[in-house]
Parts: structure tokens; sequence; C-alpha cells
């Protein structure tokens, strides 16, 4: 099992010469083939974090997990009621470049078995997407093609397995820029809920224990994927697509059920995902966690083809697969579970004492390495930063330079771009109801929110990211991504509790990509302290480039939070009805940029990607979430529409759309900045009578807050806005409508 | 008055009907599962819709040679209320219990909205009760209702179109019909009316914090079950 190993065979792996060395030092000899495949596929950055975990110290969590007993799939948020919620997000961004649908819906497959294997039942996915331009003249035609088709398929993709498995896609986004041609972005997000006495673990446990393989048969499918999504994309993704993992979600709606009741049969042990790295990340984690080791007999593996090699059994990540450990002697219970649902569970090996994962093919050793030496000895490399050429330009933006457009066209432009237009075209392919808990569905509110049975609580929920603020502004844009997606959960009368993040970078070896990963999560990290929300977990997905560039610094936020009663939850537009409508603030100076630097008006209406976002006031944020749940809970607002992409004009036309309402309202200040500046911290209310006004702004003054009536809303159609008394917007409900709800629909050709 | 939920692998709305009955609409249900031979004990039976068999052959095809369905047919004779929806609906079209076909939307593309939704037949076991338009969602990628226009005819001249849908405030007869259904048909009835076919989730609109309680209108008529038996 000794022979010498040429650079050649561990750099098509994607391991440097530095870490064979270390390999080599830690085994006291040349590892096998099928053992250096599992150190390459550890050691990625995708299973081992290499470049990204010196940073992530930076989240609280992060650390004292590291510093603890490690870290588990996902965090759990305790809500009362003996319930917890887990969410994760998990990117499939390489993949979705190459074979769309299936790269999208395996994303959705994992990260669901995520979730799964805490334990948890899966209530909802939500999805966060970017693709290069959909627009004619955005890119070269034939540019704008692919990005259709990519746009197209991975919205099948993503539809085809989460409609399938049963959990309802609730919300998500989507946004457009050249810098995503050549290398999407799909995120996926999963919500769990669970009993809290019934967490499941991933650390195995009692040598002698069996070790049992859950469900479908291996195959070649997906062999070094973890390795794949590590590197960075070229003219050879054509022939990478064997890389890319094929979903079964009818399996996996059976692998739900049936690790569900598994569980309840009190005979697991621990149970992990074999996701990315397959066979190999299962049986290393577990028994890492667990400071066990494992001996596993490939020969006892179901596999599609009888020909695997040890290599690649232990390196696929065909789909829909589980590892367990069960109590000696209750495996059948497990087995029976599985059994029922027409699945396979085969016991493929024990749990041994001595910290090794020895793997036999064909009665032969084919690796036999310490478990602890593919988790924790995985080199972490912290490099050189640089502040991008981007930011250092655009402190210098001066938004008098930005050409005067006409706010009715202006605000046109932006509704009907699809960064902004509505995503009902995408969502419509989602089953957003099935479980039967969705008490706000996309599109309706500034979150998603769910009404889980067994509780009256409600949960909301919600993925947001602004990369063109974090382009520009790295830190920033973290920040201001935290404020929103907390802003856009308290809208609807839930306080935020906790984050899940996935960030998607370029690759960090440059020395600019590190400085935004680096400022962007010391931004992510500062703002989930001030608002009380923790990071309990996430991802990180870098090498996000392809021979047209390398991505805008995309870190995503997924926000969960928790209201009291969810008959008290809010849409971002009211029913059929006249009232009014007022504004509610966050104390705020605004910079001399004028809310417009990276603004969507700059950069979609004027064509400018250029500016500084505005700085959040975080403690302002805070009050004004504490303000908005408190009003909630006490039934004296209709609706909370938060102020983000386009300004108040946007946020007020969107009002009017969704809900079928004519409004008028009158805005002070310089009229541009007014209507389309990006001040965070802004949310628009509507509300029955000035009584209520009254009663929220004493509420909002107590807090540090400003609230104002701003404008009235009736039945009909149409948007007239003035500024300082002056008409500066008036569009018909028509205009306003064709370009909202027509954008992406007339793009995509239906 | 006990309905016999059937539990198929990969159907993904048997949970949510199953508390639709129970906790909404007060009515007993448990589940049963594809594989049993018997329905005895049971007055009624609920095909839930998903995705069953991964519908991997055709959709509902597989559920259609399922052990239970003997049973299930056993009921539709003898006059018991069946009731299948979405995938149901596909099942009992496949094994041949309602006439006709659910075809992949007009738009090919899959489809979760609201629609409303008029009952055109008023005096069967499943209609009757339903004198008002309802609002309930829909969830599907082969909704779009087809059959030869002879049977289009039979089921007209025979008063069993269950529900039409019609447009809702401010929608044209276009849009209000989302999957391009024959005359707009989105559930059909046996010749004795007590088999119901119906795309449209009822299930899924039985509180109003999931939007509408519509949904109890159909499956309240359940509550009848024991004396039409």
């Amino acid at each position: 099992m000794t022979t010498a190993i040429a650079p050649e065979v561990y750099t098509a792996m994607g391991l440097n010469g530095l870490e064979f060395n270390r390999i080599v030092e830690l085994l006291g000899r040349v590892p096998s083939h099928t053992e250096l495949g599992m150190f390459a596929v550890m050691w990625s950055e995708h299973c081992g974090y290499k470049y990204s975990r010196p940073v992530l110290a930076a989240f609280k969590r992060y650390k004292e997990a590291l510093e603890g007993s490690g870290l588990e799939n996902a965090g759990i948020v305790d809500i009362g009621d003996g319930l917890g919620v887990t969410m994760k997000i998990e990117s499939h961004n390489h993949p979705s470049a190459v074979e769309p649908y299936q790269g999208a819906a395996t994303g959705v497959g994992g990260i669901i078995r995520d979730i799964l294997t805490m334990g948890a039942r899966p209530i909802a996915c939500l999805d966060s997407l970017r693709f290069g331009p959909i627009v004619d003249g955005e890119a070269e035609p034939a540019v704008v093609d692919r990005n259709r088709y990519l746009f197209e398929h991975v919205v099948a993709g993503i539809g085809g397995y989460g409609n399938c498995v049963g959990v309802p896609t609730v919300a998500g986004e989507v946004a457009f820029h050249p810098r995503y041609s050549g290398n999407p972005l799909v995120n996926a997000m999963c919500v769990g809920i669970l009993r809290l006495d019934e967490i499941a673990t991933a650390a195995a446990a009692g040598p002698g224990n069996p070790v049992v393989y859950l469900g479908s048969a291996t195959g070649r499918d997906g062999i070094h994927g973890a390795t794949f999504a590590s590197d960075t994309l070229g003219e050879d993704n054509d022939a990478k697509r064997p890389n890319v993992q094929i979903g079964d979600p009818f399996a996996e709606k059976l692998l739900i059920e049936a690790t569900l009741d598994a569980l309840q049969t009190g005979a697991v042990v621990a149970i992990q995902d074999m996701g990315a790295a397959g066979l190999t990340c299962s049986t290393v984690e577990m028994s890492s966690k667990g400071g066990v080791g494992m001996a596993i007999d490939l020969d006892l593996v179901p596999a599609r083809e009888a020909d695997l090699s040890g290599y690649e059994l232990m390196l696929s990540e065909s789909q829909e697969r589980m590892l367990a450990v069960a109590k000696a002697g209750r495996e059948a219970e497990l087995i029976a579970a599985f059994e029922r649902w027409g699945l396979k569970a085969v016991v493929i090996g024990r749990v041994t004492d001595d910290g090794l994962v020895a793997v036999r093919r064909h009665g032969e050793i084919v690796a036999n390495v310490a478990a602890k030496a593919l988790t924790d000895h995985c080199p972490t490399y912290t490099n050189e930063k640089r502040p991008s050429a981007a930011f250092e330009r655009a402190a210098r933006f001066d938004p008098g330079s930005l050409p005067a457009l006409d706010p009715n066209y202006a605000l046109l432009r932006l509704l009907g771009h699809p960064d902004l237009a509505s995503k009902r075209w995408v969502f419509r392919q989602f089953d957003q109801q099935v479980q039967t808990q969705t008490a706000l569905v996309s599109g309706a509110g500034d979150a998603a929110v769910l009404a889980p049975r067994g509780t009256r609580k409600g949960l909301a929920v919600k993925i947001d990211g602004n990369a063109r603020q974090t382009y520009l502004h790295p830190r920033r844009g973290g920040k201001l991504a935290v404020a929103e997606a907390a802003r856009n959960v308290a809208c609807t009368g839930a306080k935020p509790v906790a984050i899940t993040d996935g960030l998607n970078f370029g690759n960090p070896q440059l020395p600019h990509v590190y400085w935004q990963f680096d400022e962007a999560v010391r931004g992510i990290a500062e703002a989930a302290e001030v608002l009380g929300t923790p990071v309990i977990s996430g991802n990180v997905s870098f090498y996000n480039q392809s021979d047209l560039g390398e991505v805008l610094p995309t870190p995503l936020i997924g926000m969960l939070g928790v209201m009291d009663d969810v008959e008290c939850r809010l849409p971002l537009s009211p029913p059929p009805g006249n009232g009014l409508l007022a504004l509610v603030s966050v104390p705020f100076v605004l910079s001399d940029q004028r809310g417009l630097g990276a603004s969507a008006y700059a950069a979609l209406a004027c064509g400018v990607e250029d500016g500084y976002p505005e700085e959040p006031n975080l403690e302002g944020e805070r009050a004004l979430a504490e303000f908005l749940v408190g009003a909630a809970s006490e039934r004296r607002l209709i609706s909370a529409h938060d102020s983000s992409e386009g300004g108040l004009a946007v946020a007020l036309a969107e009002i009017a759309v969704v809900g079928g309402h004519a409004i008028e309202a009158n805005l002070q200040g310089e009229a541009i900045p007014a209507l389309f500046g990006e001040r965070p911290g802004q949310v628009v209310l509507s509300v029955a009578n000035e009584a209520a006004i009254t009663w929220l702004a004493s509420q909002a003054r107590s807090r540090g807050l400003e609230l104002g009536k701003i404008g009235t809303y009736r039945e009909g159609t149409g948007l007239a806005i003035q500024v300082e008394d002056k008409t500066a917007i008036r569009l018909e409900g028509d205009a306003l409508q064709s370009a909202y709800d027509y954008a992406i629909p007339n793009l995509m050709g239906h | 008055m006990k309905v016999a939920v059937i539990r198929f692998p990969g159907a993904n709305c048997d949970q949510d009907a199953l508390h639709a009955l129970r906790d909404d609409a007060h009515i007993d249900a448990e589940y049963v599962w594809h594989e049993d031979h018997s329905l005895r004990g049971y007055d009624a039976a609920l095909l839930p819709g998903g995705f069953t068999y991964g519908d991997y052959l055709r959709c509902g095809a597989m559920a259609a040679g399922a052990p239970i369905l003997d049973e299930v047919a056993r009921f539709a004779r003898e006059g018991r209320p069946v009731i299948g929806v979405c995938n149901g609906f596909q099942i009992l079209c496949e094994a041949g219990l309602l006439p006709g076909a659910l075809m992949a939307n007009a738009k090919q593309k899959f489809l979760c909205r609201d629609v409303h939704l008029q009952a055109v037949n008023r005096s069967s076991f499943w209609t009757r009760g339903v004198t008002k338009t309802l609002r309930m969602p829909i969830a599907h990628l082969e909704g779009r209702y087809v059959a030869d226009p002879d049977t289009i005819c039979r089921l007209e001249d025979e008063d069993r179109i269950a529900f039409r849908y019609v447009p809702g405030p401010g929608e044209s007869p276009e849009d209000a019909n989302p999957n391009g259904a024959t005359h707009a048909i989105a559930g059909v009835l046996n010749e004795k009316g007590n088999v119901l076919g119906i795309m449209p989730h009822p299930e899924r609109a039985t509180r109003k914090i999931l939007g509408s309680d519509d949904g109890l209108l159909i499956l309240r008529a359940l509550c009848a079950a024991k004396a039409a038996a």
C-alpha cells in the first residue's frame, strides 16, 4: 500500500505539496490512493474551511463551538413550548453552473438532509439565486441566452426537488449582475423543527455498535464533488458534468419519513448525512466527533455497479444516503423502519475504540487513518488582505454626478428591472403550502411566516443579501445584510433571533477577495452582536469565478424570527380598504453621498455602480425591531414594509401593486434622495386612523425612533408622491403593474 | 364515521389531510397503508396529493396498482365517499374510477397559486353544501383535465362536473383557468356522485391563518357520510 505518489496525482485532487507532506508526516508513511482521496476531500475548502476558519472565529458562537465540543451540522434555537428550530444554508454554485437542474435540485436535497439528521422535520426551504443579466443588451446575446437557460433550469430544479419531497419553498430572492454570468450562485436554506428532548447527534459512540448505511445505493456520480466545489470554473466545465450528482426526491421523501420513524425507536446512537465527500466525510466526522473509530467493510455497501473501487466508494457523492450508528442488538429496529419505506439499511461496520477509520475492500485494507488527522489537522491559511480598487474608488463618489432623471421614468425602470420586479414567475413554480403551516406566502410579506403545529407561535424566515453594497463597501455590506434581514423579519411582527449565513466569494488566495471576505464577516459579526441574533450555522463557498470574471462578494443572511402569536403576523400591503400610511425611521445622519451610493437608483436607473452604502445605525435597528414586534402584538398595525433597494418610492409602489391600492404620499427633503435614496432603518406602516398614529408615535418616541404620517391608501390603483408638497411621481396602476408584474415573464418568454 | 387517509410512498399531503380532517373539520380519520388489503371499519377514503412513487412512470399510475386500490374500488362501487386530491385525482383516473386524465399544465410549468372554484353539480354528496365561490390553492405540474369530446359531453349531460375554475376579483377568464383544463374543469364525479377527483387542495384551505377555510365546505360533506352510506 506504500508506493510513491507523483505530484501530478495529488495536485489533480486539489492538494498542494505542503499539504501532501503534512499527510505523509501524519501517517508516518505514504498514503494509499484511497487515503489520498479522503484527505483531498476532507481538506478541500468545502469540508476543511482552510481559508475561512481563521476569519469565521469572528462569529462568537462559532468560536465557542470550535473550542468546545465541535460544530454540529447546524445550531438549534429554543423557541419555547419544548420546541427547537434549526436552519442552515448550503451553496451548490459550481454544480449549478454545469448542470443547472440537477445542481440546484441536489443542493436542496443536501440541505434538507442536514436538517433531518439533527432529528428535525424539515418545514421550509428558501433559496437565494444570482445569475448574469437576462435583459437584452446587458451582456452578449449568447451570454444572455445562457443566463436565461440557467435561471429557468435552476428554478425548475429547485421546484422539481422541493415540490416532490414535500417541503414548502416559502421565500427567496433573485438578483442579476454581469459578474455572475459564468458562475451563478445557488444557495438553498432549510428550516426544521424538533422537540428539544429529541435532538439527534452526529457523534458516534460505543465501540462494538453497528454502523448502518441508509438510503440509496452508491454509484459513480459526484466523485470529488467537494473538490470540484473548491476549484474555479473554466473551459472544461462540460468535462466536469460527471462531478454533478443526480437527485431523486422520491428517495429523499422516503428518507425523511424513515429517518424520523427510526429516530423515534430510540435505537439510533448517531446519524449524519452522506453529503459532500460521501462515505469519507460521514465515517470520519462521526468518528472524530465521538472520539472513536470505525471499521468499515465496503463490500457490504449497496452499490449500483459491482466493480466500484474502494476509492470510488469512499468518494462517491451519490445522493439520498445517510450513515447511522445503532445500539448494538437493536439495529433490526432501525432496519425495519427503513425497509417499511422501501429503503435499504445495511450494517457495513462497527464502531471501534482506536480512533482509526479502517476501510476494507475485497478483504484488503484500503485506508487506515486517524479520524482526527482528517478533521483537526487540516492546514489553515491566513492570506494577505488588500482593499479592493472598487472600494477605494467608491469613497470619491459624488451623487451630484448622476444624471437628473425624471422620477416617473426612474421608478418604472427600477420596478421593471428583474432585480426589483415581482418574483412571482419564480415562486409560483414552488409549492409554498405543503405541510399546511404557511401563514404568509412568498411575495405577501417582507418575510415568510410559518404557523407550526403544536404551538401558537409563528416563525418568520427570510434570506437576504446585497452584493452591490458588499462589493463597494464589504464591512457595511455585511452589516446591512444583517440589518435588512432582521428588519424584514420584524416587519412581519417577529423578533429576530438567529442567523445562518451563506458566504459566496471569489478566490481567497487573491488579496482583495480575502479582504472582502474578512471585512464582510466582521460586518456580519458586529451586526449580529448588536441585534442579538447569533450566527448558529453557515456555509462558505470560495472560488466563485470563471473566465467571465469573479463574482461580486455575496454574503447571504438567513434570518429566523419568532412571534408569540402567529395570528398577529403582518403582510407588506394592507388588505382591501382605506387607511393611513406612516413612516417609522431610525435616527440617522445621511452621508454626503445622500443614500445614493451603491443604490439601485444609481446602478439600475443611471448605470453607475459606485459609492458607499450608508452606514446602518445598528442600535437604532434593534429599537426598530422591538417597536415593530410590540406594535404588531398590540394589533396596532395593518401592514409593514421596509424601504430597501430603490428607496421609499419603490417601497410605496410595491405596497400599491401587491395590495391593489391607490396611494398618495408626501415626503420631505431633496427629491431624488427622498424618493430613491437607500437610507437604512425605514419602514412604511399602514394603520386604520389618526388615533393609531398618535399611539404609535409615542411608542416610537420612547424608543428613540421617529414616526409620522406620510400618506393614505384607498381602494383603486395608482401612485402619487409629492416631495415637499411638489408632485414628483404620478403613475397609473397599469403602468406600475405592467412594469412590476410582467418584467420577468416577458424576459423569459411566458 | 371514520375516514381512511391512504398512505402511499411519495405522497406528501397525507399528513396535511389527516390534520385537516381531524383538527379543522373535526372528523375522525386514520392512515391506511398502501399495502393493506382492507378498509373494514372505515366509512370513506381520501387519496392525498403528492408524488406517489415519485410519479416516475406516469402521475398516479403506479399507485393505481397498489393493493389497497381494490378496496377503494369497492367503496366506489358501494357508493361510499371517496375523494382524490391532486395526485389522488390522478390515481383515481389511472385506476379507472373516474374518466379522463390529467396532463401537463398548458404552460408546462409547476404552478402554485390560489384559484377560485364554483360547484357546477349542486346535488352530489360532495357538492350539495357548496353554494358560494371557493378560494383555495393549487400546486401541480400535471393538472390540465382532458377527456375525449364524448366523455366531456357525457360528464356535462350527467351533471358530473363537480367544480370549474372561475375568475376571482379582477381576474380574466384566461387567468382563472390556471392549467388550461378543458372547459375549466377542476373536479369531476363518478356516475353515482360519491367519488370526487379535484385538482385544488381543500385540505390546504381549512383555517383562516392559511389564507382560506373554504376547503371545509367540501371536507365537511363527510360529516354526513354514515347516513349516506
